[in-house]
C-alpha cells in the first residue's frame, strides 16, 4: 500500500466512528443480518429505518457489544467490538449514551437519581457540580421542574424525555436513539427534534436515530440507511431517498401497504381459515 | 421415559453449574461492592431491618410452642427441670437457624427475586450495562452480601427470642423453676453448639441469598417469567436449606 493509500484509509476509518462489514447474525435459525455493511460518519446525524422486524434494534445492540455477530465485523472508533474485553467494553460505553424504548429508568430513585445515576458511578465530582450538570440537563429535555418526581408519575413521553438526559448527561461521543419518537406528543417530539440537531451541532455528537417515523427524521437526518431482509437496501440523504424510483423504498417511504415488503405476516388461506 | 429421566437429570446438573458459575461470578465482584458500604448498609436494611418483626414474631411462637410441648413431654419423666438446655439446644443447633432461613426466603429471598426479575424485565440491567455499570457489582453483589450478613443476625435474634418465649411458657405459665431453667442451660449449653448455629446461619445465608439472586436474574423478561422465579426462590431455598441442614448437622456431630 502506498503511502498516500494509507493515509486514505486512516482518514476514511476516521471520518466513520461506526462501521459495520459484512456483518451476519441470527436469532434461532431466522437470518437478522445477511452481510450488512454500513457506515455511520464522525459527527453526523444517521437514520436507520426499515420494515418492523428488520432488525434495527439489533444494529444498536451490535454497536453496543450487547451481542456479537456470528460473521463480520463491528467497529466502533476503528475497534472491533467483538474482540473487546470487559473492561474495554465498558471503556467504549463509557463514550456512549442510549435512549432506550421505553426510557429503562431505574424505578426506586427520583427523575434527578436517575439523571445523575452515570456521572455519580464514573466520577467524584463534587455534589455541587452534579447539581448543576443534571439541572442543566433536564432544564435542556424541558423536566427540571419535575427533578424530585419518582419514575411512575412520569407519563410515558415525559420518562423518554428524562432517559434522553440522562443519555446525554456526560456528553457523550455517540448517542444511539431506539425509537425516540415513538409516544410523544406534537410539542415533545419537536423539542426532541430540535434537541438531537442541536445537540449535534454544538457538541459534535454522533447520533444513530432508529426510527419509523421517516416525516420526523427527514427533518434531522445527514444520512439515512433503510435496511430490509437483514440488508441495506438504499442509503442516502433524506431528500435522496424521497426521490428514490425503487419499489421498496417508494412503499417505505410513502407507507404503503402493497409493494415489496408483505404487510401481513406470513399466512394460509383467510377464508379456509376462518371457514375451519 | 428413560429419556425424559437422563434429560431431567442433565437439566439438574447444568442448573448447578449454572448457579456455582453465577456463584463464582458473583464472589468475584465482591470486593469492589465492598467499596460502597452504603449500598451494603442499605441492603442489610432491605434483607435484614424488614423482616425483623416477622423474624420476632415467629421465634417467640415457636419459642412458646417448643415450651408447651417440651414441658409435657419432660413432665412424663419427672425431668421439667431440663427444659431450659433442651429448648436452648433445639433451637440454637436446629430449630432458629433453619426457620430463620425459610423465613428469610419467604420474605427477603422473594423481595430480592422479584426486584432484581423485574429490573431485567424493564430493561434496567441493560440500561446499567450499556452505562458501564457492571449489574453485577451495582445490584447483585450488594443484594447477596446484604442477605450474607442479615441472616445470621436475624438467626440469633430468632434464638434470642425464641429462648424468651421458652421461659415466658416454662418458666412463668407453667410454673418450672426460674433458677433451674437457666443454670440447666447454661449447664449443658456449650460453645461448640452456639458455633453450629452461626455456621448453619451464615451457611443459610449464602445458599438463600444466592438462589435469591441467581433467580431473579436469570428470570424470563416477563410477568410469569418474575413470577415463576420468586416461587422457584423459595421452593429451592427450602430444599436447599433442609439438604445443607443434614450435610453440616453431620459433619458436626
Amino acid at each position: 500500500m502506498t503511502h498516500d493509500a494509507s493515509n486514505a484509509t486512516t482518514n476514511a476509518a476516521s471520518s466513520n466512528l461506526v462501521e459495520l462489514h459484512d456483518v451476519h447474525y441470527s436469532v434461532g435459525g431466522r437470518a437478522i443480518f445477511k452481510g450488512m455493511t454500513l457506515s455511520i460518519p464522525r459527527g453526523k446525524i444517521t437514520a436507520i429505518m426499515g420494515p418492523s422486524g428488520t432488525g434495527k434494534t439489533t444494529l444498536l445492540k451490535l454497536v453496543t457489544g450487547q451481542i456479537h455477530a456470528a460473521k463480520g465485523q463491528v467497529l466502533v472508533d476503528g475497534k472491533n467490538v467483538s474482540t473487546l474485553n470487559h473492561q474495554q467494553l465498558y471503556a467504549m460505553r463509557q463514550r456512549m449514551g442510549m435512549l432506550f424504548q421505553n426510557g429503562a429508568l431505574l424505578t426506586d430513585i427520583s427523575v434527578y437519581e436517575n439523571v445523575a445515576f452515570p456521572v455519580r458511578e464514573h466520577t467524584r465530582l463534587p455534589e455541587a457540580l452534579i447539581r448543576q450538570l443534571v439541572l442543566t440537563k433536564l432544564q435542556t429535555v424541558g423536566l427540571r421542574g419535575a427533578h424530585q418526581l419518582m419514575p411512575w408519575e412520569l407519563s410515558g413521553g415525559m420518562a423518554r424525555r428524562v432517559a434522553l438526559a440522562r443519555a446525554m448527561v456526560r456528553d457523550p461521543e455517540l448517542l444511539l436513539y431506539d425509537e425516540p419518537f415513538a409516544g410523544l406528543d406534537p410539542i415533545s417530539m419537536g423539542v426532541v427534534l430540535r434537541l438531537i440537531r442541536k445537540m449535534n451541532e454544538a457538541l459534535g455528537i454522533t447520533s444513530i436515530v432508529v426510527s419509523h417515523d421517516v416525516e420526523e427524521i427527514a427533518q434531522i437526518a445527514d444520512l439515512s440507511y433503510i435496511i430490509a431482509d437483514g440488508q441495506v437496501v438504499a442509503a442516502g440523504t433524506p431528500k435522496a431517498l424521497k426521490d428514490d424510483k425503487s419499489e421498496l423504498v417508494r412503499q417505505f417511504m410513502n407507507g404503503l401497504p402493497d409493494g415489496p415488503v408483505a404487510f401481513h405476516y406470513p399466512a394460509g388461506d383467510y377464508h379456509l381459515e376462518l371457514m375451519s | 421415559m428413560l429419556r425424559e429421566i437422563i434429560q431431567g437429570l442433565s437439566q439438574i446438573v447444568a442448573n448447578i453449574g449454572a448457579i456455582a458459575l453465577f456463584f463464582v461470578r458473583v464472589v468475584m465482584q465482591v470486593p469492589r461492592a465492598l467499596m460502597r458500604p452504603g449500598l451494603i448498609v442499605y441492603q442489610i436494611h432491605n434483607a435484614g431491618a424488614l423482616s425483623l418483626v416477622i423474624i420476632m414474631t415467629c421465634g417467640l411462637f415457636v419459642g412458646m410452642v417448643l415450651g408447651l410441648q417440651g414441658y409435657d413431654l419432660l413432665s412424663r419423666f419427672g425431668s421439667e427441670s431440663a427444659l431450659g438446655s433442651g429448648a436452648a439446644l433445639a433451637l440454637l443447633k436446629e430449630l432458629g437457624p433453619v426457620i430463620t432461613a425459610l423465613l428469610f426466603a419467604g420474605r427477603a429471598g422473594t423481595a430480592l427475586a422479584s426486584e432484581i426479575g423485574l429490573m431485567k424485565a424493564t430493561d434496567q440491567l441493560v440500561a446499567m450495562d450499556i452505562m458501564a455499570v457492571d449489574p453485577f457489582r451495582r445490584v447483585v453483589a450488594p443484594r447477596f452480601i446484604g442477605g450474607v450478613i442479615a441472616v445470621p443476625l436475624l438467626t440469633m435474634i430468632f434464638i434470642a427470642i425464641g429462648i424468651f418465649g421458652v421461659q415466658l411458657v416454662g418458666v412463668q405459665q407453667l410454673g418450672v423453676e426460674q433458677g433451674t431453667f437457666w443454670s440447666q442451660m447454661r449447664g449443658s449449653v456449650e460453645l461448640h453448639d452456639v458455633w453450629e448455629g452461626v455456621i448453619k446461619g451464615c451457611v443459610f445465608g449464602v445458599a438463600c441469598s444466592l438462589i435469591a439472586v441467581y433467580e431473579g436474574y436469570t428470570a424470563a423478561p416477563t410477568a410469569e417469567g418474575v413470577g415463576r422465579a420468586t416461587t422457584r426462590t423459595v421452593v429451592t431455598s427450602a430444599v436447599l436449606t433442609l439438604i445443607l441442614d443434614y450435610m453440616i448437622t453431620a459433619i458436626m456431630l
